[in-house]
């Protein structure tokens, strides 16, 4: 055994003597995709019951809002209502595709459940979406990864003209001025309203035209888009 | 890792040696000197464990699997972070060699070839027990630019004797390399292209693959057709800890 891993396990030893009932958490949050930006980090501690969204289920209006145009404001006041805590915004704003927050401080109280969410831009309605993740009562590191939902409240036309309203047709920006123009626009033939996996975008490679304002070389992904690291301390 | 071990065995050597000269320096004296004590050689007590992947794609074969094992506070890539010069050339040529070199790599083990679409193979590694700590494994897909898969950081001190951990693993993009898919940049048998470019002109930041595009979707340039697209996960890995 070398003086590193004595170290270690000294470290080790001297988490798990701490209380099981300590409910601080350090998170961090990294971007997996290629090309796609995450607007403002939704981060929420809750009771069992609880949800932000759930997959099958219709997006509440406050996901819509989330999901269309990023705004995280109702989803936070309904956590908050119920008693829950948050951390809103802690990239300070967008998060950039391949980086990563870190150091987020959550103090989850008595709450046991933890979920994330944030718009994936340029999309219509795609999210990065963690839902009611059990926080361990056991000290330690854990990491897993975070699948892209569609709310299913926009069709997916990938054309990028400014509408992030819930109910407006459209993409709001795409940050990395990558996006293009005048597509004539996808048609979105699904009618599932309800919260799914996202079936990603297509995009084209006509900046100018074509059926997508996407780019295919840039803002496609496959899942899962984030990965996700709680110290439960 | 295994220095203090090494060191042991050499004193061990050492003392061996010098008492023998001692003994003969003093043949005919026959006074009660005490004979030295030999401390007996320790033999390295050896932990086992066999890694089976699973290549899990449609038509992407894998570059011969690298089992690397390594020190616990080392990895072999970081999603977010620039890829190693060792990396980028696993991911843009299949070539695993240059892990070797990396910072905290103790042995690199390679699979017997190609990993077939939907071939297993089992690779078998050896470990003295003062060296258990990480384990990566790590191969390109190679009908890619620069996509490659695999596992790094496995902790091997959680797994007891007949465990097994079974991983599911996603594919990386390397981000030394444009996702062109154009003739001549793949080295797989889709194109027969350049391997290893020292240039990086992606975003290098080693994150998720967004994907094949394939020419059947629209990318004109495009060597690599429908079948070359992936979802993941891309490799199924079993680690067992057989002894």
């Amino acid at each position: 055994m070398n003086i590193n891993k004595l170290t270690k396990a000294l470290f080790i030893t001297s988490l798990m003597s701490l209380p099981a009932s300590a409910a601080e958490l350090e998170i961090s949050v990294t971007n997996l995709t290629h090309g796609n930006y995450f607007t403002p980090l939704l981060i929420a501690a809750h009771d069992m019951d609880s949800h932000l969204f759930q997959a099958g289920e219709m997006a509440t209006p406050a996901l819509q809002k989330m999901a269309e145009g990023g705004d995280i404001a109702d989803l936070d006041a309904a956590v908050t209502g119920a008693g829950g805590v948050t951390v809103a915004n802690p990239a300070m704003g967008l998060l950039a595709p391949s980086a990563k927050v870190d150091s987020i401080m959550l103090d989850s109280g008595d709450m046991t459940h933890l979920s994330l969410t944030a718009m994936v831009l340029p999309t219509n309605d795609a999210f990065v979406g963690l839902d009611a993740w059990k926080i361990p009562t056991e000290a330690g590191t854990y990491t897993f990864t975070v699948n892209a939902y569609d709310a299913g409240t926009e069709a997916n036309d990938e054309i990028i003209n400014g509408g992030g309203a819930s109910g407006t047709p459209g993409i709001p920006a795409a940050p990395g001025g990558d996006g293009g123009m005048n597509a004539t626009g996808i048609m979105d033939n699904s009618n599932n309203d309800k919260v799914h996996i996202h079936p990603g975008v297509l995009g084209d490679t006509d900046m100018d035209g074509g059926v997508s304002d996407l780019d295919s070389r840039v803002h496609r992904w496959l899942n899962p888009v984030a990965r996700v690291t709680v110290i439960v301390k | 890792m295994n220095y203090p071990i090494n060191i042991f065995k050499r004193n061990a050597i050492a003392l061996v040696a010098f008492t023998a000269i001692g003994l003969a320096g003093c043949s005919d004296n026959d006074n009660d000197t005490p004979a030295p004590v030999v401390p007996p050689v320790v033999a390295p007590v050896m932990q086992d464990y066999s890694v089976t992947v699973t290549n899990l794609t449609a038509n992407q074969p894998m570059s011969p699997v690298a089992v690397v094992a390594h020190s616990n506070d080392s990895t072999l890539w970081s999603t977010g972070m620039p890829a190693s010069v060792a990396l980028e050339i696993l991911a843009e040529s299949g070539d695993s060699s240059g892990l070797t070199d990396e910072t905290g790599v103790n042995e690199l083990l390679s699979g017997a070839g190609i990993l077939v679409p939907g071939g297993t193979e089992t690779i078998a590694i050896s470990l003295e027990q003062a060296d258990v700590a990480d384990l990566s494994v790590v191969t390109m897909l190679v009908n890619t630019n620069d996509a490659f898969t695999g596992t790094t950081g496995f902790d091997l001190a959680t797994l007891a004797v007949n465990d097994t951990s079974t991983l599911r693993v996603i594919a990386y993009d390397a981000g030394t390399e444009a996702n062109s898919e154009a003739k001549g940049t793949i080295p797989g048998p889709a194109d027969g292209g350049e391997g290893f470019n020292a240039a990086r002109d992606d975003n290098d930041k080693v994150h998720a693959h967004p994907g094949i595009i394939s020419m059947d979707d629209g990318l004109m340039d495009s060597v690599l057709s429908a079948s070359h697209r992936f979802d993941n996960p891309v490799l199924l890995i079993k680690v067992t800890r057989t002894k």
